[in-house]
């Protein structure tokens, strides 16, 4: 019970930094932190004790394996949040050309 | 001008003997997805590392006389192109879509699993250049920053 | 030890790594306690018997650090001093997610405990997976017999964003090329 309250306080410091702060490089970094949480608690949730991972190996007897759908689901997750990591950084990059700063609100003020 | 590019000769010296050590465990974790921890995802990212290396140690213009990045960008979207064609091949043989119509072999061996292999080798391929594609365009950023 | 208590000890220790990467001024220590924060995530993986994400979190962790590292490090950018309305905007947020956190705890009481998970597709996969695809390695049978249409969708995501990031970059770069021309002219 303690380690899903924990992987939620994760989650919630990354709210935290992505409502609170105002530099962009803060903003991608709370993201990446939101991601991380949901991944492990995806994981938590699979997780049987006394059980092994589910590869099967020559000559060995068949024991009890951990569930290996949820981890399908957040190999992809993985990388999908790689890609959307890339993109921001792309991005924030561009931003900075044209406002040569990273603080959103002096971006929202030079609109138009 | 190359000379003096990139980082020291002791760096550039290693960077030859151990990029295609990395690139060799690269694609062994790509070939062996079905049967050990790995897969097409991390031997790309093994790979694209690799190529990295290599950008890092020896520097742009150096990269550019052995790597066109057209290529590049033509492997990654035949690439994703060969899954979706597998994919149909399936409906001609089985009868849906990414279904495994080629023979499973014998549990354990290399070439088992039918369409699995195939596909962990595409998805290596895709996932490595598109990655380095990428680095190679954030890389420019330094430069255009230094002038 | 038993395996909670290993991750109790770790997901403390990243839970400081978040607040230490939000909290600090300097880009790079910030960079490296994120860094931090997901190898973490990778040991905890391996903990939980799933070596293929341990092996995947830890390469995408330090490709994710080059990148960062690449494009943020090095630009001089002027400190914002905060504000009062930031300040009180900082403490409401505060009040509001502890509270949150506060009601919700009697919600993980309806969870499963933790090692007792309630399986019942998945042990479709256990028991047929080795014998319909003949692959050793069940997740990836998962991922690319059982499930491919959905990394097939992925690679689709993978492909939109990079293309995404590169027409934000190339256009980027032609309009340096095209200024530095007509300076030259």
């Amino acid at each position: 019970m303690i380690v899903y309250i924990l992987c939620f306080v994760l989650f919630l410091v990354g709210i935290y930094g992505a409502i609170t702060k105002r530099d962009l490089i803060k903003i991608i970094l709370s993201i990446s932190i939101l991601g991380y949480s949901v991944n492990l608690l995806f994981i938590l949730f699979a997780y049987r004790s006394e059980s092994i991972y589910p590869i099967l190996s020559k000559g060995k007897e068949i024991l009890p394996m951990v569930d290996p759908l949820p981890q399908a689901l957040v190999l992809t997750s993985i990388v999908i949040e790689l890609g959307t990591t890339a993109m921001l950084v792309a991005l924030a990059v561009r931003l900075f050309e044209k406002y040569k700063t990273f603080d959103i609100t002096q971006i929202r003020r030079l609109k138009g | 001008m190359h000379k003096h590019e990139g980082m020291t000769l002791i760096v550039k010296t290693v960077t030859r003997i151990s990029v295609w050590m990395i690139l060799l465990y690269g694609t062994y974790i790509v070939f062996h997805g079905h049967l050990s921890p790995g897969g097409g995802f991390a031997g790309g990212v093994i790979i694209a590392l690799a190529l990295l290396n290599v950008l890092l140690a020896y520097g742009r213009n150096f990269v550019t006389e052995w790597l066109s990045i057209k290529f590049l960008h033509g492997l990654e979207s035949l690439a994703a192109s060969f899954f979706v064609i597998i994919g149909i091949l399936g409906m001609v043989y089985v009868g849906y879509f990414l279904g495994n119509y080629l023979s499973k072999g014998e549990l354990f061996n290399l070439l088992s699993a039918g369409t699995i292999l195939p596909l962990n080798i595409v998805i290596g391929i895709k996932v490595g250049t598109s990655l380095f594609i990428v680095i190679w365009f954030l890389s420019e950023l330094k430069i255009d920053k230094g002038e | 030890m038993p395996v909670e208590i290993w991750i109790t000890y770790i997901l403390i220790l990243m839970i400081i790594a978040s607040i230490a990467a939000l909290e600090i001024e300097d880009v790079l220590s910030s960079i490296v306690a994120i860094g931090v924060v997901g190898l973490g995530v990778s040991l905890c993986f391996l903990f939980l018997q799933a070596p293929d994400l341990a092996i995947v979190q830890f390469l995408f962790e330090i490709f994710a650090l080059i990148i960062l590292v690449k494009a943020f490090l090095g630009k001089e950018y002027h400190k914002t001093e905060s504000t009062k309305l930031n300040i009180i905007l900082t403490i409401v947020t505060i009040i509001t997610l502890t509270s949150i956190l506060i009601f919700s705890v009697s919600v993980f009481d309806l969870l499963p405990d933790f090692g007792k998970p309630y399986m019942n597709t998945a042990q479709y996969y256990l028991d047929n997976g080795a014998r319909e695809t003949g692959a050793a390695n069940l997740v990836s049978s998962v991922i690319l017999d059982y499930r491919a249409y959905d990394t097939l969708g992925e690679i689709t995501v993978l492909f939109t964003s990079i293309l995404g990031a590169l027409s934000i970059l190339r256009i980027r770069s032609q309009m340096k090329k095209e200024n530095s021309e007509s300076q030259n002219a």
